[in-house]
């Protein structure tokens, strides 16, 4: 592995994405993408008796469908990197309970999906890994729970705001050749602009995604016409403006290859506000929609940055702004692969 | 950190993107919605006179009693956020909206349990309002027994 400049990896080794798992609720599998999925649950209970067991339920599901397309078993893989939205990453630490891989539990909020890919492909380039599964969860009524009121609270929320996705998402690294390569990755630093609003998390992240995407331009030597695709997680329609704004002000232009993930797992006509959000919302989209299209060939090159704003419920009371994060992973079509 | 100025000027910046909360809309929502509930309210007292020999002052305890259970059932049933979002003020302030605040969080917590998880948080939201009741029932007493001793 390689360094470049202060923040960004470029694999020496070539690492491989071999498989990957997504479980989703009932809106996202009535959604454009909801084809794209592994498991669809009908709903938001997930069969389960209460939301924390639902998101578990996907977690653990994300992650068997992972392992059953790569014809492996939980013994078979060193660590999973995983995490959630949850106080003390609840979902990732019983799951790790249940299937007993060796376990790393990070939490970067919304960008642990790309946080958890990033490092696993670093742990096996480094040799530190054979095989890893990074994996991440997220689930509409224990985020509201966590972050807002309780589910069936009747207070109006503001356009700006955005809908959690219910889904998990999980995908297989090693260094076994397969038709997905991960090649760099980008370690975003945490960026706050100011925003207080807990409900306006798409221009608190905003900042965050545009600082990571140039530092990726900047330290790999590339320009945005390198990629197909600059997916960013879940900036919304608030957000997904502002980061092409923001980083046109910088010179690069994404607005010919930019999507957001928030905007894509939805329909227009679903009530979610200014769109998806959520560890899940660029996990399910990444794992499920885009590396399809990797693998189908229509997509070539792929830079998707997750972005995660570090809320603290308690923090906002205490009249703190709202920190965000950003990490950002490039996945490849792998010529000549399998 | 982005210093003060930095952030007012993404502030700015940012502010013909953000799309604005439809105040007037947001209003007349409330006032029609708000208004139903009352309406409903003024029917169920009307009722209460008429068919349970109720006075005018009676009448009141039933009253919200029976708007209370409305409000609970239609929490339960997964109806009232709906109605909250679309009516905002308008559901949130009549004695339906607190009687969802108390109802969604005695749902919610049900998993942990009756006595903490129900009982300790059934007024986690609703909590505010009784002290600042309490607290305004108080203050606006004394008021009134100074006046009354002075006038």
């Amino acid at each position: 592995m390689s360094l470049l400049g202060r923040q960004t990896w470029k694999f020496s080794n070539n690492i491989y994405l071999n498989s990957s798992g997504t479980a989703v609720g009932p809106m996202e599998s009535e959604g454009p993408l909801g084809s794209y999925f592994d498991k669809s649950y009908n709903n938001l209970h997930c069969d389960q008796k209460n939301w924390e067991l639902a998101e578990r339920q996907l977690m653990e599901d994300a992650i068997d469908a992972c392992l059953q397309k790569a014809k492996l078993k939980a013994e078979d893989i060193n660590f999973l990197l995983a995490g959630d939205l949850l106080n003390q990453i609840v979902s990732a630490n019983y799951t790790a309970r249940g299937n007993g891989i060796p376990f790393l539990g990070i939490f970067g909020a919304c960008s642990t999906s790309m946080e958890s890919l990033a490092l696993g492909a670093a742990l096996v380039d480094g040799g530190y890994a054979d095989r890893i599964i990074a994996a991440v969860s997220s689930h509409n009524a224990t985020a509201e729970r966590q972050f807002r009121y309780p589910t069936e609270y009747g207070g109006q929320k503001p356009d700006t705001a955005t809908f959690t996705v219910t889904g998990a998402g999980a995908a297989l690294v090693s260094k076994q050749v397969s038709d997905i390569k991960i090649t760099s990755a980008t370690v975003g630093k945490v960026v706050d602009l100011g925003i207080k609003d807990p409900f306006d998390m798409g221009s608190a992240m905003a900042p965050a995604a545009a600082d990571t995407i140039a530092a990726h331009f900047n330290e790999m030597n590339v320009s945005p016409d390198e990629y197909d695709l600059i997916a960013t997680g879940d900036l919304s329609g608030v957000g997904a403006p502002i980061v092409k704004m923001l980083l046109k002000e910088q010179g690069f232009d994404i607005s010919k290859n930019h999507r957001d993930c928030g905007l894509m797992v939805y329909r227009d006509d679903q009530q979610v506000f200014a769109g998806g959000s959520g560890c899940a919302c660029s996990a399910v989209v990444t794992y499920g929609y885009i590396l399809d299209e990797i693998r189908k060939g229509n997509l070539k090159k792929v830079f998707m940055v997750a972005t995660g704003a570090l809320l603290n419920p308690v923090m906002v009371q205490q009249k703190e702004t709202i920190p965000t994060v950003a990490h950002g992973v490039v996945l490849e079509r792998a010529e000549g692969g399998i | 950190m982005a210093t003060k100025e930095e952030q007012q000027a993404y502030a700015k910046k940012i502010k013909p993107i953000q799309p604005k909360p439809p105040y007037v809309l947001n209003c007349l929502k409330a006032f029609i919605i708000g208004g139903l509930i009352c309406l409903i309210g003024q029917a169920l007292q009307k009722f209460f006179m008429t068919f349970f020999n109720f006075s005018e002052e009676t009448a009141g305890n039933p009253t919200v009693a029976t708007l209370i259970l409305l409000a609970a059932l239609l929490t339960g049933l997964g109806v009232y956020d709906k109605i909250g979002q679309f009516a905002g003020a308008g559901s949130i302030v009549p004695v339906t909206g607190f009687a969802n605040a108390v109802t969604s969080a005695a749902l919610e917590h049900k998993s942990e349990g009756l006595v903490l998880g129900v009982a300790t948080n059934l007024f986690k939201l609703a909590g505010a309002v009784i002290v600042f009741g309490a607290v305004a029932a108080y203050v606006f007493g004394m008021i009134r027994y100074i006046f009354q001793q002075v006038m």
